[in-house]
């Protein structure tokens, strides 16, 4: 590849070669690498958060056993197969993008963008569920005593059994030192307590880890690191939609083609990296034994 | 060897040019391992300049028109050599450095336990017996466990003379232990920053010669039993910490200073007035959050749980004698 | 002159819309120098506060505000972006023959988000300050009530900027290198750019969630560090040295890259040791990321991590230890003349020696216990960062500094500055070291007064230094407006960028250069006092 050959194919004659490039395969790779670097520090920004994962977990594994069975499992296997579908006409969309199929790219991006609208929908739902029942991070947790199980039970949406049998649980540890807990009073209904949780799932009662029906102590954390790795992977799917939009437009405009495809393709690698988090989130956080 | 010689010798004058005095059994170790670093990096360093120096004065340019330098432009051989025996001396550095951790942190079985207490800004240290003292003391020559913890935010137990050093971390113990051979007074340092008064975070640790230190502590115990209760107020204000936050001389401070406050009108933060009478004070040591006095940021921690109704009563006491004097200016 | 990437367009818009990497560098430089003169002022005033035991100047809450932002400030501001963002910037694309980086529009966005992140810390300085200290340890920073949450928001998105750097780095020298030159062709300031660009992408991430953390624990109560909810104030300080440490490589790599440019280029001869340097860097950006422990041996973590720490840290002392080793053998047989880079890269030698040295006492488990936490880590970090980095980042300004303006500055003036500022190094922060072996803590507004010898002969020392700044500020300010104008090549450095003109054209090459040519291959390069600087013998 001459200099003079790059020369001439600068400016106006090839809008898709910008000018510091020599050809059009050393500007894809670039880009391509560029983005796995990308990639690579999205992963790092996530793995924090699991090895902070990791830490509580090995340190307190009673509080993960307990509380994540206020966790919805249907809606988040629900999310789950939601996001791999959209992964699924994401790399579909990719293809359309390489073969110049400007109808069927439009179609599958619009897809994969109502999936992510569909995944922050259930989010919603499950956000607010756990809004109403105080099942928030650190200092807004209030520990769940049998007046917020009735609450729970009435209002649980698809009649989830998980969080019946931790909920009515008497409180015997205080939430934490330090945290006003205004709904911490011990119940005073034990024995109407014990009822539901032989009529939930039976291999996940919580006293057949040990606890009888103690509270861990500091639920809080679970509730911290949920909110804290589910909120962020909710940004990164926002993120992925507004990048998922705006390939979407450029579409309609039809910019892409066989020559020209290089965005969709890394739109579609960051799409499936935020379905990559979420495969690795669920079974950690819904998923406990 | 020559670093032995430097150290010891100077030892006695109030610790060597670097170190400060030895003071525990520990530090000689300590200062043993120092020195041999000290002379190992003396020499690398020496070599270093003295090669600089002559390289730079021996291969300068004469003249502008020289022409370029020759050389070598790799040695295998010299490379490796120059890897490989840096890496022998820090391994055996590194492996002195672990074995002097070891005895850092290993204190013999019969070790005097003291209860060390940090808090923003100030030490507490809680003998067997429930006394609580605002210095540590400690009998010669007889190996003494700290157990620390801190109410608030991270501290660090440092005493220079004993090479000791210990973060203190609030939800959790750490421990450090001593030797002192000698009796004496050092100085206990606040090593990791805790905020405004954390230079200020000082204490000593008084090493009391042999059979003085029993004869202390029985002194200092039970002060309220034996003495009218302003005295014993007076010195519950000492050792409980008071006195770091709050002045009695009338010197500006963290928190408002308290001779001649009894009995006035104290003006809050939020622009109402208060008579500092007995409960006023009761309340200000029991919910200090309660109520600010204007012009102080809400930084004093509660002593719920932590003073008895009767030891307030005689901080109350005192602080109605430190009004007595100076007051009414 | 003719036309060159200043003249190539004007006005202030081509400047903030610049797509040039050699812009967009000098932008970072403005940018970045500004850092420096507010964190030194900030050092200033710290020095002068503690000329006395008690109150000197300020009280004790301006005194912890005072150390924080000084410690922000020359980090996140100054040391991490300044060798690669700026001088990097500027000469990595045309080191390697390439018209610019592989992403520029990325490049801009890097400065920009570097100008929003230093908004943000000044926006912490005008609400009140911070001080916390650059570590931010909880629980102290959730419970203070300075403005911690805009710092670290500011902290944050540089962290963005300096990933966008080092992603626009790789790319580049991945993918842009001419096909003749292979990696073992490159100039070491690309393996060291390169070994830096790995750990900005691999570390700063991790800073990223840290702060994230932090600033949801203060704007919403999350506790994953707070005792008070069951956190692990323990757990932020290993989060927060996972990036910092190797951070500390982000900022001494490129500076060694620049040391090895330069020990070739005014020794007049071939580098020494060439592979042994390009490897050391790699190794020191691997082993960089397994050393954070070190920071921690006090806190409280197991004896075995300790001793496991402590053993990694030695290891990373070691490619450091072959780097000195061969700029040392470059001097040998060469024919040394001692410009001002080269003054500055022979005081790099001399205080890094002890920087690096007395990382010895701190990487050793029993005696670091005694001197953790005390001015000797100041004096060893100020030796590492002040008299490693910023003396290098100093010797590649004063190498660069006609390419990149086409003036030379004045030699005379240049060496008293260069001196002004070893003697006032070292008179600062040496005694720095005793005070801290007999037990001085950091971090202290009042100190007892047997220290206090100590401190005044530090703060005299940083008087002398702040006279030596402004003495460069002055010459390189001064050329500017009146310096002789520079040949293509005024040092006789044979990488590519002493190829093209000074200041280079837009697109820094006419032509790829296509010649294969060894970066430190001296022997062809001859003084020509007509052009005052070297040119190619014809005859070779």
């Amino acid at each position: 590849m001459t200099t003079q050959e790059n020369r001439a194919g600068n400016h106006g004659h090839d809008p898709y070669l910008a000018h510091h490039f020599e050809t059009h395969e050393q500007q894809f790779e670039s880009g391509k690498l560029g983005m796995w670097l990308f990639l690579a520090t999205e992963v790092l920004l996530f793995g924090g958060l699991f090895c902070a994962y990791a830490v509580y977990r090995s340190n307190h594994p009673e509080i993960f056993i307990y509380a994540h069975q206020f966790l919805d499992k249907q809606l988040g296997g629900l999310n789950t197969l939601v996001l791999i579908f959209s992964s699924l006409t994401m790399a579909w969309a990719v293809r359309a993008a390489q073969l110049g199929e400007r109808r069927k790219l439009i179609t599958l991006l619009s897809i994969t963008l109502a999936c992510g609208f569909i995944f922050l929908g259930v989010k919603a739902v499950e956000y607010e569920h756990k809004w109403k029942h105080g099942l928030l991070w650190g200092k807004y947790y209030q520990s769940q005593t049998h007046d917020a199980h009735g609450a729970q039970g009435a209002q649980s949406p698809a009649g989830e059994a998980s969080p019946q049998p931790a909920a009515p649980a008497p409180d015997i540890a205080p939430a934490s030192p330090g945290v006003a807990a205004p709904g911490s009073e011990r119940s005073l209904l034990p024995s109407a307590a014990e009822e539901p949780r032989g009529l939930a799932v039976p291999s996940e009662k919580i006293d057949t880890h040990g606890f009888g029906t103690v509270v861990p102590k500091n639920v809080q954390i679970f509730f911290s690191v949920y909110f804290v790795m589910t909120g962020l992977h909710g940004l990164h799917v926002i993120a992925g939609m507004v990048v998922i939009g705006i390939m979407l437009v450029g579409a309609i405009r039809g910019r892409f083609g066989p020559r020209f495809f290089l965005p969709v393709d890394n739109a579609g690698l960051y799409w499936h990296l935020v379905d990559l988090i979420w495969i690795y989130l669920f079974p950690l956080l819904y998923l406990i034994h | 060897m020559l670093d032995q010689l430097l150290s010891k010798g100077l030892a006695q004058a109030g610790g060597s040019f670097w170190m400060p005095p030895q003071a525990s059994t520990s530090a000689e170790g300590v200062d043993r391992l120092f020195y041999f670093i000290f002379w190992i990096a003396a020499f690398f360093f020496a070599l270093i300049v003295v090669l600089m120096i002559f390289f730079a004065v021996r291969y300068r340019r004469r003249k502008a028109s020289e022409g370029p330098g020759g050389g070598p432009t790799h040695n295998t051989a010299l490379e490796i050599t120059w890897t490989i025996i840096p890496l022998g001396i820090v391994f055996v550095i590194f492996f002195l450095g672990f074995r002097g951790f070891l005895d850092l942190n290993t204190p013999p079985a019969n070790a005097y336990e003291v209860q060390v207490t940090a808090q923003r800004w100030k030490w507490l240290f809680t003998y067997p017996n429930g006394h609580v003292d605002d210095n540590l003391h400690v009998p010669v020559d007889r190996p003494v466990q700290l157990v620390m913890t801190a109410e608030d935010v991270i501290h660090s137990f440092y005493v220079p003379d004993f090479r000791i050093k210990r973060d203190i971390v609030p939800g959790r113990y750490n421990k450090t232990w001593f030797r002192a051979p000698q009796p004496g007074e050092h100085d206990i340092y606040c090593a990791e920053y805790c905020g405004t008064g954390h230079s200020d975070m000082l204490a000593k640790v008084i090493v009391h010669p042999a059979g003085d230190f029993e004869v202390w502590l029985d002194g200092v115990s039970g002060a309220l039993d034996k003495l009218p209760p302003a005295e014993a107020g007076a010195q519950l204000f000492k050792a409980r910490g008071c006195l770091q936050c709050h002045s009695v001389e009338g010197k500006g401070g963290i928190g408002p200073a308290m001779n001649g406050v009894f009995g006035t009108t104290v003006v809050m933060k939020d622009g109402s007035s208060v008579l500092a009478d007995e409960n006023y004070i009761r309340a200000s040591i029991l919910e200090p959050q309660s109520q600010i006095v204007a012009g102080f940021e809400p930084v004093m921690p509660t002593y719920q749980g932590r003073l008895k109704d009767k030891e307030i009563t005689a901080i109350i006491e005192y602080l109605k004698t430190l009004s007595g004097e100076g007051g009414a200016h | 002159m003719s036309e060159n990437y200043l003249s190539h367009s004007h006005g202030i818009r081509s400047w903030l819309l610049t797509l040039d990497h050699k812009r967009i560098g000098i932008l970072y430089l403005i940018s970045i120098l500004t850092a420096f003169f507010l964190g030194g002022v900030f050092a200033m005033l710290i020095r002068t506060e503690l000329l006395t035991p008690k109150a000197t100047i300020m009280g004790a809450d301006t005194y912890n505000k005072m150390f924080t932002l000084h410690g922000a400030v020359m980090i996140f501001l100054f040391i991490i972006p300044g060798i690669p963002a700026a001088l990097g910037n500027f000469i990595l694309p045309i080191m390697l023959g390439a018209k610019d980086v592989a992403f520029p529009r990325l490049n801009l966005a890097s400065w920009y988000l570097y100008v929003v992140g230093a908004l943000f810390s000044l926006l912490s300085i005008v609400t009140g300050g911070v001080d916390t200290g650059w570590t931010f340890y909880t629980p102290y920073s959730t419970i203070t009530s300075t403005s911690v949450i805009s710092l670290t928001t500011g902290a944050f998105i540089l962290g963005f900027s300096s990933i966008f750097t080092g992603i626009n780095f790789i790319v580049t020298i991945h993918k842009l290198r001419p096909r003749w030159m292979g990696w073992f062709d490159m100039p070491l300031f690309l393996w060291a750019s390169y070994a830096t660009a790995i750990i900005q992408v691999l570390a700063t991430p991790v800073l990223g969630i840290t702060l994230l953390l932090l600033i949801a624990e203060r704007a919403l109560g999350v506790g994953i560090f707070n005792p008070a909810l069951g956190g692990d104030p323990v757990l932020y300080q290993h989060f927060f040295w996972f990036y910092s440490h190797p951070a500390v490589y982000i900022m001494i790599l490129p500076a060694m890259g620049i040391m090895s440019e330069v020990f070739a280029v005014f020794s007049h001869r071939h580098i020494f040791g060439y592979k042994f340097i390009a490897y050391s860097s790699i190794a020191i950006a691997t082993i960089s990321f397994l050393v954070w422990g070190h920071h921690m041996f006090t806190s409280g973590q197991s004896g075995v991590a300790n001793a496991i720490f402590s053993f990694l840290t030695f290891l990373v002392a070691i490619p450091s230890a072959i780097k000195v080793f061969n700029w040392l053998s470059t001097m040998y047989k060469g024919s040394i003349t001692f410009e001002t880079p080269m003054l500055y890269a022979l005081s790099f030698l001399f205080l890094f020696g002890i920087g690096g040295l007395t990382g010895l006492f701190l990487g050793s488990l029993a005696t670091d216990v005694h001197l953790h936490d005390t001015y000797f880590i100041v004096a060893h970090f100020h030796y590492v960062m002040f008299g490693g980095t910023l003396i290098a980042f100093l010797a590649g300004l004063h190498y660069w500094w006609p390419k990149m303006t086409g003036r030379m500055y004045s030699e005379k003036w240049g060496r008293v500055g260069a001196l002004l500022i070893f003697i006032g190094f070292n008179i600062t922060f040496f005694t720095q070291f005793i005070m801290g072996s007999k037990g001085m803590p950091r971090r202290y507004y009042n100190y007892l007064e047997k220290y206090q010898g100590y401190h005044e002969a530090s703060t005299i020392g940083s008087y002398i230094l702040a006279v030596g700044f402004v003495v460069v500020a002055i010459y390189l300010v001064q050329s500017l407006v009146n310096g002789r104008p520079a040949p293509a090549n005024p040092w006789g450095g044979n990488t590519l960028e002493w190829k093209c003109a000074s200041p280079p054209p837009h697109d820094n090459f006419a032509q790829t250069p296509d010649t294969p040519s060894d970066p430190y291959d001296m022997s062809r390069l001859v003084y020509d006092p007509a052009v005052g600087g070297y040119v190619e013998k014809a005859n070779a």
